[in-house]
């Protein structure tokens, strides 16, 4: 017998109800705590929300915050933020700087000749230093930008309602889509937690676990919807925790890999994709979670008629490919 | 016990296989395939005027055969470095400049109502709007019937049938506007002629690869790679480049001085303390120039040359000729770049314009006259320049981290299924291979977000396959054969593969419409990778299965 790394046990019986008030009232809790620092803490909104002009600087020689600001002092600028950059991938000497440069009070944004007198002062201050990108975003895109994004995020979960409601039933998809936005609200809450830079590329990411933390759950759906056939007289309950118990050792093992891949971008995948690695990070471990400790449950608490209807994919057999297996 | 797909259904996936990794072949090259491709789009561009290749373009299309595929994946701005723009045409300039070239059209056919209506007046009104007031408001009629007379039909489909101006009486006044027919007509015109001439603009600039793109009713979004700074660009694309030429009037130092009816006061592009008046109505504009070339000029400082057209030239001529002695103004965008005393009669139809300029100048006015004048104003509301050590930098970290997951993924799939996670590594490796094949073959862009994508896409390309061998390992318990155990487990992990697919699929297109530049690679590289890696894993796999299964003929089955 050949050596198989296991995540679970070959058969677990585990129930996912038992501790449901730590579990799943626990993800309310980090729910309702994350609209909290939302609320106030605020995001710490990149250019695209918010306008302005972020510079990258990429120097030879060590970078001090202090000289860097006095340089731009006095520039006739308006709020000047300088941050140093970090990354394992980078060379030994490289110093990288983002500096973000808001408006300056009665201009919508920086002019050419503003954008002139930062870039010149800053080789003349450091003449090994380049200037590896600048963005401006005026104010105009910024707030079309965030109209734009909550369509798409609102637009991102209609379709995917929709979609489970034509494959499964309507209490599938909303539990699925409510487990979703648990995923999104949470990942929200850890970026205004730590204040990590919110900018469009975070709202990618937040689409896409939107995607991908249903995974996971279709998979435990798609289970229950076989199971609940296969076991009609089963208690809901039972018959869901035998599902995710089934798709458990599956549920681990995607999102390992997904978590190894996405991992390896989180670390060496530099630091202008870190934000958005960060992001689906995040948003797979929750959608792990939710997925054997959320969805269930509100699909349990909107109740699912059992009688022997025909069902909303128009089947009456256990799944789709069940007649091949006659 | 043999298992059997249908041999034209094997050679299909294989081929399509086969095909997704000869497309992706030449990506292997990437630097070298691209020298040919650059060499290649030179010549087609010399052979069109007519002009023979270099020997050296010759030379750069051998270092790749002309049999092989030679489509590349293009990379994002943010990878190769560039400036990327977008821009607002401010369309309602163009309704200002009708009104205004509508005015004197109206005051001369009004004239010939002047009994009626008694003198006339042209009274200030917001842009856009043209507004008469009439002396004697009992010659309304006779003037609303005059006016009528000027107005033509729309030339577009939606609004045929329709005048192109409104023409209503307001007490003694008349207000004209452009109608809203004539106004969509309008915006889409100009948008088409700014979209134009900017491509003109940045083709004559010789950037590679430029992509100008219309996006929604008023906005241009320009993303050229290679080029330094988005300065840089907005130097070429930023200006509106009309250029006139005006007689002189009279110059002096005072910005505030009424420079009369009918003049303008300019300021001198050189001299910020010199400003000209000149006569508002242009002798002759940039749109008479037919060639603009940079030169230099006697004393050996840059200029530019620059021919007219035939009723340019001649309108040119009979202006010189009658002012022979006199200065006139060169103007661009309203500020006067010199103003040289006419010493002969140019009848020729070609001169210089001298001024201040550098040779880089100098270029950069001629491109811009070469191209013409853009049709109204345009503003920068996004501008993003990335450098290329930065795109160099990201390139190089993108592929660390997905060599990193793969092989991270590989480990943990040989861990977890021994022989069929092998067979998984295998078909994982395939798809990327297949991926890059599909988006060389779509002309796809890879972004830096678009490698986060693909990195994503290794760790749940094996997904599928993961299913599926959970899946076969519960069959295998409840004790069938090992091939019927396997048949079963593709056969029931298939639905639950595609509804979890399906949901990204949806996210993807999302993003797709929601995102630009390289949010929208993120969506496409997503896209091809769910694609690819649900039919590497629903048919390739299996067909590797089959592959080893026939060939060993296992009793039994360890997955």
């Amino acid at each position: 017998m050949a050596w198989r790394l296991r995540l679970a046990p070959e058969k677990t019986n585990i129930d996912f109800f038992k501790h449901q008030w730590i579990t799943f009232g626990g993800s309310m809790l980090l729910m309702v705590l994350s609209f909290v620092a939302w609320g106030a803490m605020g995001l710490n909104f990149g250019i695209d929300f918010k306008g302005g002009t972020t510079l990258r600087t990429d120097s030879a020689t060590v970078i001090d915050t202090g000289v860097y600001r006095a340089t731009l002092d006095g520039l006739d600028l308006g709020d000047v933020a300088i941050n140093e950059v970090f990354d394992p991938s980078f060379r030994a000497d490289q110093h990288v700087a983002a500096i973000r440069i808001s408006a300056a009070k009665g201009q919508d944004q920086i002019d050419d000749a503003g954008l002139k007198r930062v870039t010149d002062a800053l080789t003349a201050m450091d003449p090994a230093l380049k200037i590896v990108s600048v963005e401006t975003v005026g104010p105009k895109v910024s707030s079309e930008l965030v109209w734009s994004s909550i369509t798409a995020l609102l637009a991102t979960s209609l379709g995917i309602l929709g979609y489970i409601w034509l494959r499964f039933e309507w209490q599938f998809a909303l539990g699925g889509v409510l487990a979703l936005l648990h995923d999104v609200f949470i990942t929200v809450g850890i970026f205004a937690l730590f204040q990590i830079k919110f900018d469009l590329t975070i709202v990618a990411a937040l689409l896409t676990i939107l995607g991908y933390s249903i995974n996971d759950t279709v998979v435990v759906f798609d289970r229950l919807r076989e199971n609940l056939v296969k076991y009609k007289t089963m208690p809901l309950k039972e018959v869901m925790n035998l599902s995710v118990n089934e798709t458990l050792s599956r549920t681990l093992a995607t999102s390992l890999t997904t978590l190894l891949a996405v991992g390896s971008m989180l670390v060496l995948g530099g630091d202008v994709i870190r934000g958005f690695s960060f992001a689906i990070f995040m948003g797979i471990i929750l959608g792990t979670y939710s997925s054997v400790y959320v969805a269930k449950n509100l699909v349990l608490f909107l109740g699912l008629d059992r009688s022997d209807k025909p069902r909303a994919t128009g089947k009456g057999a256990d799944h789709e490919f069940a007649n091949i297996d006659a | 016990m043999q298992m059997e797909t249908p041999l034209w259904k094997r050679l299909v996936v294989w081929a399509i296989v086969v095909v997704g990794l000869i497309l992706a072949a030449p990506n292997l090259f990437y630097s070298r395939v691209e020298t040919r491709n650059d060499a290649a789009t030179a010549i087609a561009k010399a052979a069109k005027l007519g002009v023979t290749a270099t020997p050296e373009q010759t030379a750069a299309l051998s270092v790749w055969p002309s049999w092989a595929p030679s489509a590349l994946v293009n990379l994002g701005l943010d990878l190769r470095g560039g400036a990327h723009l977008l821009a607002e045409v401010k369309l309602a300039d163009v309704y200002k400049q009708r009104m205004d070239a509508f005015w004197p059209d109206a005051r001369d056919a009004l004239k010939e109502v002047r009994d009626a209506t008694g003198p006339i007046k042209r009274k200030p009104a917001p842009e856009g709007t043209l507004r008469i007031m009439l002396t004697n408001p009992d010659g309304m009629q006779a003037a609303l019937a005059k006016l009528q007379g000027l107005t033509s039909n729309v030339v577009s489909l939606t609004g045929a049938g329709q005048k192109d101006m409104d023409i209503v009486a307001d007490g003694s006044d008349i207000v004209i506007t452009l109608s809203d027919a004539e106004k969509a007509a309008t915006d889409t015109r100009t948008l088409q002629q700014s979209l134009e001439i900017i491509r003109r603009r940045v083709d004559a600039a010789g950037t590679r690869e430029p992509s100008i793109q219309r996006q929604g009713a008023d906005r241009i979004l320009i993303e050229v790679p290679g080029v330094g700074s988005a300065e840089e660009l907005k130097a070429i694309i930023g200006t509106t480049a009309k250029l006139t030429f005006n007689t002189v009037v009279g110059q002096g130092s005072d910005k505030t001085a009424n420079p009369g009816q009918g003049n303008m006061l300019l300021p001198a592009s050189d001299n910020a303390k010199l400003y000209y008046t000149v006569e508002a109505a242009p002798v002759v504009t940039g749109d008479d120039l037919v060639d603009a070339q940079p030169s230099f000029d006697q004393n050996g400082r840059p200029a530019v040359s620059f021919r007219f057209d035939t009723s340019g030239a001649r309108k040119f001529g009979v202006y010189t000729t009658a002012h022979v002695g006199q200065p006139f103004a060169i103007v661009l965008d309203k500020q006067v770049i010199s103003a040289p005393t006419i010493q002969t009669a140019i009848t020729g139809g070609s001169g210089v314009i001298t001024g201040n300029f550098t040779v880089e100048g100098s270029t950069n006015l001629a491109v811009l006259l070469r191209a013409g004048a853009l049709p109204a104003e345009m503003t920068f509301l996004e501008e993003r320049t990335v450098g290329p050590e930065l795109g160099q930098d990201s390139i190089d970290a993108g592929k660390v981290a997905a060599i990193a997951g793969m092989v991270l993924v590989g480990v943990f799939m040989l861990a977890s299924y021994g022989m069929f996670g092998l067979f998984a590594n295998i078909t994982l490796v395939l798809s990327m291979g297949i991926i890059f094949g599909i988006l060389s073959m779509i002309g796809g862009t890879l972004t830096l977000p678009g490698i986060a994508g693909l990195v994503l896409t290794i760790g749940t390309a094996v997904d599928a396959n993961v299913l599926v061998y959970e899946r076969i390992r519960e069959e295998l318990r409840h004790a069938k054969t090992a091939a019927r155990a396997i048949e079963l487990g593709y056969e029931r992990a298939t639905s639950a593969i595609v509804d979890a697919n399906v949901t990204t699929l949806i996210t993807s297109i999302v993003l797709y419409f929601f995102g630009a530049g390289p949010v929208r690679g993120f969506a496409v590289a997503l896209f091809i990778g769910i694609v690819t890696s649900v039919f590497t894993a629903l048919f390739v796999t299996r067909l590797i299965i089959e592959i080893w299964f026939n060939w060993r003929k296992p009793k039994t089955l360890i997955v």
